[in-house]
């Protein structure tokens, strides 16, 4: 392969693609495949997040009392379980990645001017920087049984104060 | 349907569009609620009390036809996903693009019809 320098160079070239007559020599310095990368995530993270997200809506909304039974005491149960642990912390990166590059896709698609995307994509990572990293915290700091709290609204398996 | 004038391009104004303007618009719906969310259980760190007021918010019948939508939105977005990465590698994908189009509506059907079979008593008080 040619080096990035001698790719600017006209032709002839030693190293030409030729195919039936036509010549198709693109850049021959090393491609960025990010595009292709990111594509590829979206499909992949796609098929994990089907799984995920139906799990975390059938624990949480259709069994026991739905969404009258969410309170502390019973997210406090399951973020003490290293199973939901570790089950919320891929629903929260995966779907925070994916829907970040959904909307870097939309607002290359409808923000025309250099300046307006760099500023909305700017604002995007920041957001998804900071929820990402509160969300991943909070998994993985929370006390399910903080000291001086009431204890009916505590998870059971808390001790006796 | 033969692309003639009269039925106009194949894709614009037609299933392809549609489900892809469905896509997008629920997407965003989708990620926006996430931003809150996450925040909202973040609330779980500062303490019980102020978690339990955030979630008696969730727990309001008209939020309970939100998380109606929402639910709506994400089982659309996840069936449509399911249907674009089959368009994407199955080789009879882009032939069959529409049938499968049927296929996630019809299963987005089913789906919610069993949701809210079980979700409406409960947002209304009947558990």
């Amino acid at each position: 392969m040619a080096t990035p320098l001698k790719a600017k160079v006209a032709a002839p070239r030693s190293n030409d693609n030729i195919v039936q007559g036509v010549k198709y020599n693109r850049s021959s310095s090393k491609r960025n495949n990010f595009e292709m990368v990111a594509w590829l995530f979206m499909r992949l993270s796609g098929v994990a997040l089907v799984i995920l997200i139906f799990g975390h809506l059938f624990v949480n909304l259709m069994t026991g009392e739905g969404v009258h039974r969410i309170d502390f005491g019973f997210v406090g149960g399951k973020l003490a379980n290293p199973f939901w642990q570790v089950w919320d912390m891929l629903l929260l990166w995966l779907a925070m990645l994916h829907g970040t590059n959904g909307i870097r896709t939309i607002i290359d698609d409808y923000a025309q001017k250099d300046k307006t995307r760099a500023f909305l994509k700017v604002i995007l990572f920041l957001a998804s920087a900071f929820i990402i990293l509160v969300g991943t915290l909070v998994i993985f700091t929370f006390d399910p049984c903080p000291t001086g709290a009431a204890a009916e609204l505590l998870p059971s398996f808390c001790p006796a104060p | 349907m033969p692309n003639t004038p009269k039925n106009g391009t194949l894709y614009r104004g037609r299933e392809g569009m549609w489900s892809w303007v469905a896509h997008r618009i629920s997407g965003i719906a989708i990620f926006f609620f996430l931003l809150v969310h996450v925040l909202d259980t973040a609330m779980v760190r500062v303490s019980p009390e102020a978690y339990n007021a955030v979630m008696s918010i969730y727990k309001n019948p008209i939020m309970g036809l939100g998380e109606a939508a929402l639910v709506a939105a994400i089982v659309y977005h996840a069936f449509n996903g399911i249907r674009i990465i089959l368009v994407d590698f199955w080789s009879g994908g882009t032939k069959n693009h529409k049938t499968l189009l049927w296929g996630v509506l019809i299963l987005w059907a089913i789906a919610m019809a069993g949701f809210l079979f079980r979700h409406l008593p409960i947002i209304f008080g009947g558990h």
